[in-house]
């Protein structure tokens, strides 16, 4: 084919697929959408590892009870799941003063406010939390909670629920809240500040005093006791909000301090001893000011932390300190590192990733192979137009060129599509990810490994396009000027 | 008259043609069309007129024997030089779908032009704009330009392919059968306005036909069953 053929040729193919409207369509919307699988699952896949990895940066270790990795570092930084089990309250204390460390968070979760989780923590997580790579949480507005009967909230929170400074949130009604059963305000909640958006979990959060929590925790249940002995150990959500008001009252927990979620038995163990299988626990309201711990200004010393995250001086101790707290032998503990944890996560999940690969790469070869009967059964009502075009000088190489051209438009278009659907798609759906999810699959262009699918689409659409071609050579040599029809 | 008269436009000797694995479906000793006449070939279906117009267009290869066109011996020439030389010299009308439909009447006309760098040539300096409205002028089809292929009468799609095979002036214009799907009147205008062209751009016309009641309009008849003695054999 001559050069100078080219932008004809361009033109015929593109005059050629307009001409037959729907057949082009379907087989660009089938490549499009094929594509756009396979890119969606790459394009997922990298994006909720970003958003993971991007979550917590600069805390070295998670501690929570003996349990499963995973699951601890879900629960506790995440909001996926609950971390189970707690850390009593002297062994955080222990560990606070090793040596090797820089600083903790104590983290006591397992409550919510409509949906959202509140972490019971102390100022100190402003500081040390990173996200993505120096990222900090940061004030939009107001300043850290101090006192029990203040809350710090998520950008998200803030934004969903319309609260601004000053805003009396009532902790614990969870998602079943009704209108008319405020009676846990006895304990309300003031917004002093509002953070930033991270585009982390952390937005989803509320966040208050270990003593707010103790505070909720003791405060309520004046109410609805009736329905306290829940033995339900959904610690994530609503059912546990229920469960952590309705278990308030003293006696109750007093009474089967065993089975009662989150309840602490009264004052006189300050050691937390006993096996409580809840985290966010509670001290009895009667205990005003006691043991105090400094550090904090505890009013209530809250007897038990659902994790703790751990800043160390080195990176070496990091290691050091995770097989200490491990072997630890007066508290069954886990200690991960996140991201190592996070890397077996994605061992774990790297299986199914795999077959949803597999099967992405799959849908594009039918997707072609659909183009491929599209054009393949279009040729013998072209063979006039061969004939045609081999009279007015065309050499059969330029007929070959006219088909391939042809396929390789409607897959050029199609990976464009598909393109644009994943990356549009994704942008759009990005909110409704999030607010299913708690996932921020953060925007990102498409990397050089979509880059690489939509490469290896492109050729496989050309070389396919090569068989019908071949046909069509064929045909045109033996029909020369006169087809038999 | 150009050139091509001196040299014949077309001369075939000893011409052999089977297609693979089959009979000689062609033998033509000698057939000799000069430059600038337009000749009447005829005979019935199936005697390989078409068969012998694809030899003289280059887009079959002779078994053996000598295609000559314009004083080019085809056979010395590859596939793509043959090509080539058809797109340049040769202007050529089918019995009927001779459009490729997603095109436009003017696109179709322009076809060759747009392909071919040689007879682009031929412009001659016109532009290919102004030469297609002329050629569309010609053949009365010039408010017909901006149709479809598949908008236009049999008629007018037989009009738009003669003026692509008029276009820029190729010395020698081969018609298969180009009437055959026109009525009476149609044909006879069909005619007029071919003759015309070919003369003014002058071509050679080589127009096949089995319809003899057309032959006295040209200025040479030929039988192609008396030509080719595959043809003869069979008959015996």
């Amino acid at each position: 084919m001559p050069p100078e053929a080219m932008p004809l040729l361009l033109a015929l193919a593109w005059r050629s697929l307009r001409n037959r409207p729907l057949t082009t369509l379907l087989t660009i919307a089938a490549v499009a959408l094929s594509l756009t699988l396979l890119l969606g699952v790459e394009q997922a896949r990298r994006g909720m590892r970003e958003s993971f990895t991007g979550t917590i940066r600069g805390t070295d270790l998670i501690v929570g009870a003996r349990g499963g990795t995973t699951q601890l570092l879900l629960g506790s930084v995440f909001g996926i799941g609950s971390p189970t089990g707690r850390v009593p309250w002297d062994v955080y204390q222990r560990f606070t003063a090793h040596k090797a460390i820089r600083w903790t968070v104590p983290l006591v979760i397992g409550d919510s406010h409509r949906g959202f989780r509140v972490l019971g923590t102390t100022p100190s997580i402003f500081e040390h939390w990173r996200f993505r790579s120096t990222g900090r949480l940061d004030f939009a507005q107001g300043v850290a909670m101090t006192r029990d009967d203040e809350v710090v909230l998520g950008s998200e929170v803030a934004e969903r629920l319309g609260y601004a400074l000053g805003a009396k949130v009532i902790v614990g009604h969870g998602l079943n809240a009704v209108a008319g059963l405020g009676d846990h305000d006895a304990h309300p909640f003031r917004v002093v500040g509002i953070l930033r958006r991270t585009f982390t979990p952390l937005d989803r959060a509320l966040f208050v005093t270990l003593d707010g929590i103790e505070a909720m925790h003791g405060e309520a249940g004046h109410d609805d006791d009736g329905d306290a002995p829940h033995d339900d150990d959904g610690h994530g959500g609503s059912s546990h909000d229920e469960a952590g008001h309705t278990d308030g009252d003293a006696a109750a927990a007093a009474a089967a301090p065993p089975t009662m979620p989150g309840a602490q038995p009264p004052p006189a163990m300050p050691g937390a001893s006993p096996p409580p299988v809840m985290p966010g626990a509670s001290a009895p309201p009667a205990m005003p000011g006691a043991a105090p711990a400094p550090a904090f200004r505890f009013e209530e010393e809250p007897r038990a932390l659902s994790a703790f995250l751990v800043g160390t001086k080195t990176r070496y101790e990091t290691l050091l300190l995770q097989r200490e707290i491990n072997e630890f032998e007066g508290e069954p503990l886990t200690a991960v590192i996140p991201g190592v944890t996070l890397a077996e996560l994605w061992q774990t999940l790297g299986t199914i990733e795999g077959g949803l690969r597999l099967v992405g790469a799959f849908t594009v070869v039918i997707g072609l192979l659909g183009m491929l009967v599209a054009l393949y059964s279009s040729l013998e009502a072209r063979r006039r137009e061969m004939a045609v075009l081999r009279a007015v000088g065309a050499r059969p190489a330029t007929i070959v060129s006219l088909l391939v051209l042809e396929s390789g438009l409607v897959t050029l278009v199609g990976c464009l599509v598909g393109l644009a659907l994943v990356v549009g798609g994704f942008a759009l759906a990005q909110g409704a990810i999030e607010s299913r999810t708690g996932v921020h699959i953060p925007f990102r262009w498409p990397g050089a490994v979509e880059w690489s699918y939509v490469a290896a689409t492109l050729s496989a659409g050309l070389l396919i396009g090569l068989l019908p071609a071949w046909r069509a050579y064929r045909s045109s040599l033996a029909d020369g000027l006169s087809p038999r029809l | 008259m150009t050139a091509s008269a001196a040299s014949p436009a077309v001369a075939c000797t000893d011409l052999r043609f089977a297609y693979a694995g089959g009979p000689v479906v062609l033998d033509i000793p000698s057939l000799v069309i000069d430059g600038g006449r337009t000749v009447f070939l005829h005979g019935p279906s199936g005697c390989g007129k078409t068969t012998l117009l694809g030899l003289l267009a280059g887009v079959l290869r002779a078994s053996a024997g000598r295609v000559e066109i314009l004083g080019t011996d085809l056979g010395t020439l590859s596939g793509a030089r043959r090509d080539e030389f058809r797109a340049t010299h040769i202007g050529y009308v089918f019995q009927q779908f001779n459009l490729i439909p997603y095109l436009s009447a003017f696109d179709n006309i322009a076809l060759p032009c747009r392909l071919d760098a040689g007879r682009r040539a031929r412009l001659a300096g016109t532009s290919l704009d102004t030469a297609v409205h002329d050629v569309a002028r010609q053949l009365d089809i010039h408010d017909l330009l901006a149709r479809r292929a598949t908008e236009l009468s049999v008629g007018q799609q037989q009009r738009v392919a003669a003026a692509r095979a008029l276009l820029a002036a190729p010395e020698l214009v081969i018609c298969d059968e180009p009437t055959s799907s026109l009525d009476a009147d149609r044909r006879e205008g069909f005619l007029r306005l071919l003759f015309e062209s070919v003369r003014r751009v002058g071509a050679t016309l080589l127009f096949v036909s089995h319809d003899p009641s057309l032959a006295t309009l040209f200025d040479e008849q030929r039988s192609l069953p008396s030509l080719n003695r595959a043809a003869r054999r069979d008959a015996a």
